[in-house]
């Protein structure tokens, strides 16, 4: 599969709700000096002042696949601009699509899944969403799309730190968390991020989905600032022993799920098929590491709504737990009747 | 569709590779067209190379970017670039502009008429240039994915999400609009202007009986239909997507409706384009392996006319005459066959 996919072109959507930072972090990437050269995708009706010499102004246009899945829907207008684009490969290194702001990146991604010729010759390689400091915990009360955007999201760029002071930065972050832990996530003022971090993370790379574990338990790109005194203007937050605040979004949650017994591959296929078949337009992103019974290798799956890709990943490693362990992000998610039906399917 | 697999290259096929004159083309190459006795191969940037019959090659600049549109008549090919332009080339090498998107955007189709008129899209709009009148704009609700002209009166297909618009430019009644769900791209009318034809998105034809706009589903392809030909008076339509051609037959009023397609020259590897003689029932199929096969229609004959083993087969096309055949893969390996 690496052999494959690096050949293709990695592409990189760039979401964030308007005035968020998107067309600030696009021009720091195209203008630092990597000696790449990028086919930059902008919205038509979208900020101006991009200096690149490919841009291309797309539509946004979505529409349904007419294979009876309603939220099989895909980005025509890219389907188009990728064919366009193919034509002249070699005049660039990699693309990135930047979204409207109150664009869905849902599409965006089933595009790179369901679509053949895009398929070979591009690769997704993670949705980026720029995120404002001051703003966001407004918008994901009033902004479906800003939810969206962070729930989706495998880098997430806070961005405007500087306009925020610590303790309101100790809560948007804690509300991105309880929405999203998943994403690696970076503060930033003026989208000042290093490109390693936003470019080249093969976020839906297979062989990459190496640890699933919630970004926030390993160490961050900075230190946490514990904030200690916080109020009670939410009626979900409590207080982790170590002083971190932690939200549960209503709407917006992560499920993850992990056994150190084996599955059963026979059970846990078909439900997982299932699953995304009954609950796929809940289910914004899932991903899991699984160990079955009587398999020694590692199985790895990733999905975007209904849409699931898996494969064999490589042997166990001696001495390596073999857990099993997943994780679905989405909107109102049936709990209990996911962790049910995960646990009718080990091995007991 | 995949039952029938005999070994193409069993000692019982016909090959006339030996008989191919071998054209270097040297660069990427996404489509061909005769221009009177020269071919222009279409490149994938900026060149068309025009190939004279002794095999001489000479390239002309066309346009600034990638060429993403094509169409032709036989006597001049028209081409929509990422540079925003319009731009036409006859058999002398004469580069004429036609247009230029004032936003510079994609010219993401365009079609030509018989008579000299040519249509062009970009965006959401189609617009038509016929004769000496004035361009003539029209927005359909969604980008434009295919246009064409039908073979009588000037009447313009423009395939778009959700169905198809049937306009008559140069008539100041509303066009008409074909409903379908989904995607349409490229769009084409019967030669004997009774159905129109569009290729999906989805792997799938969709098409209409233009008499009673009744429907026509033509699915069960593995992949998405990129290359459709008329064969020889419109009898049939040759497609590519499968690992078989897929001829849909329209030589009675119903068409294809309850019909099954003819299933030719299957191998183990994917159809790519297809070209269909203008004289005789027969055809040429260019395969995802490099493999050029003709095609006899009537009982599915195969002659061998390039073996496989190189890059897709990305341009075939006939002389008027339906004497002389041209391909290229995608990496500009070309030839020229003489019958």
């Amino acid at each position: 599969m690496s052999e494959v996919t690096s050949s293709k072109i990695p592409v990189t959507v760039l979401t964030g709700y308007l005035g968020a930072g998107k067309t600030t972090l696009l021009n720091r990437i195209l203008s630092e000096n990597h000696g790449k050269k990028y086919a930059v995708i902008v919205n038509e009706f979208g900020e101006i002042g991009i200096d690149n010499d490919l841009i291309i102004g797309a539509d946004e246009e979505v529409f349904e696949m007419n294979n009876g899945c309603i939220c099989c829907t895909v980005r025509g207008d890219l389907v188009r601009i990728m064919d366009g684009l193919m034509k002249r490969k070699g005049k660039f290194d990699a693309i990135i699509v930047e979204t409207t702001g109150l664009a869905d990146p849902a599409p965006v991604a089933q595009t790179f899944f369901v679509d053949e010729d895009v398929q070979k010759n591009a690769r997704l390689d993670a949705v980026v969403t720029v995120a404002d400091a001051k703003w966001l915990s407004d918008r994901l009360k009033d902004a479906p799309e800003a939810k969206n955007q962070i729930a989706f999201a495998d880098v997430i760029v806070l961005n405007k730190t500087d306009l925020v002071s610590k303790g309101e930065l100790a809560e948007v972050e804690a509300r991105i968390r309880g929405i999203n832990p998943y994403a690696k996530l970076h503060r930033t003022e003026r989208c000042s991020v290093a490109l390693a971090d936003v470019l080249d993370r093969g976020a839906f790379d297979l062989d990459r989905i190496l640890d699933i574990e919630p970004s926030f338990l390993e160490a961050d790109d900075h230190d946490h600032d514990h904030d200690h005194h916080h109020h009670g203007h939410d009626h979900h937050h409590h207080d982790h022993g170590h002083g971190l605040k932690h939200y549960h979004d209503e709407e917006m949650q992560s499920l993850s799920l992990k056994t150190d017994k084996p599955l059963d591959p026979g059970m846990f296929m078909p439900w997982l098929q299932n699953l995304v078949q009954t609950e796929g337009q809940k289910i914004l992103r899932s991903k899991g590491i699984l160990s079955f019974r009587g398999d020694d290798d590692r199985y790895v799956f990733q999905g975007v709504h209904m849409m699931l890709e898996g494969d064999h990943q490589r042997k166990w490693k001696d001495g390596e737990p073999r857990e099993s362990r997943l994780v679905f992000i989405g909107r109102e998610l049936p709990e209990e009747t996911i962790r049910k039906g995960f646990e009718s399917c080990v091995v007991s | 569709m995949t039952e029938f697999t005999p070994d193409p290259y069993s000692p019982s096929i016909v090959s006339v590779t030996d008989r191919v004159r071998p054209v270097a083309l040297g660069m990427a190459v996404t489509s061909a067209h005769f221009l009177s006795d020269r071919i222009a191969f279409v490149g994938g940037e900026e060149n068309v190379a025009l190939v004279d019959a002794s095999g001489e090659v000479s390239k002309v600049a066309v346009h600034s970017g990638g060429i993403l549109s094509t169409a032709s008549d036989g006597k001049r090919l028209v081409m929509g670039g990422d540079d925003g332009k319009v731009v036409a080339l006859n058999a002398k090498g004469e580069v004429t502009l036609l247009a230029t998107d004032p936003k510079r955007r994609w010219i993401d189709a365009v079609a030509l008429h018989p008579d000299g008129a040519f249509a062009w899209s970009a965006g959401k709009v189609a617009t038509v240039k016929s004769g000496k009148q004035e361009e003539k704009s029209l927005e359909v609700p969604s980008t434009v994915g295919g246009l064409a002209f039908a073979p009588k009166g000037l009447r313009v297909a423009i395939a778009h999400y959700n169905g198809v618009t049937l306009w008559f430019p140069n008539m100041a009644a509303t066009a008409e609009f074909l409903p379908w769900a989904g995607s349409h791209h490229a769009v084409t009318f019967s030669p004997d202007n009774k159905f129109l034809v569009t290729a999906m998105h989805e792997p799938a034809l969709h098409g209409w009986r233009l008499a009673d706009n009744r429907h026509m589903r033509m699915t069960g392809y593995p992949a998405r239909v990129r290359s459709m030909s008329w064969s020889a008076g419109g009898k049939a339509l040759a497609t590519s997507g499968a690992d078989t051609v897929i001829m849909w037959p329209f030589a009675s009023k119903d068409g294809p409706m309850g019909k099954e397609p003819a299933m030719l020259a299957p191998l183990q590897a994917r159809v790519v384009t297809v070209a269909c003689n203008p004289k005789s029932d027969v055809l040429a199929a260019g395969y995802s392996d490099g493999t050029v096969l003709m095609v006899r229609l009537e009982d599915g004959a195969e002659i061998l006319v390039r073996r496989n083993g190189t890059p897709p087969i990305t341009a075939l096309a006939w002389n008027a005459k339906g004497t002389l055949l041209a391909f290229s893969d995608e990496a500009g390996d070309a030839g020229l066959l003489d019958l």
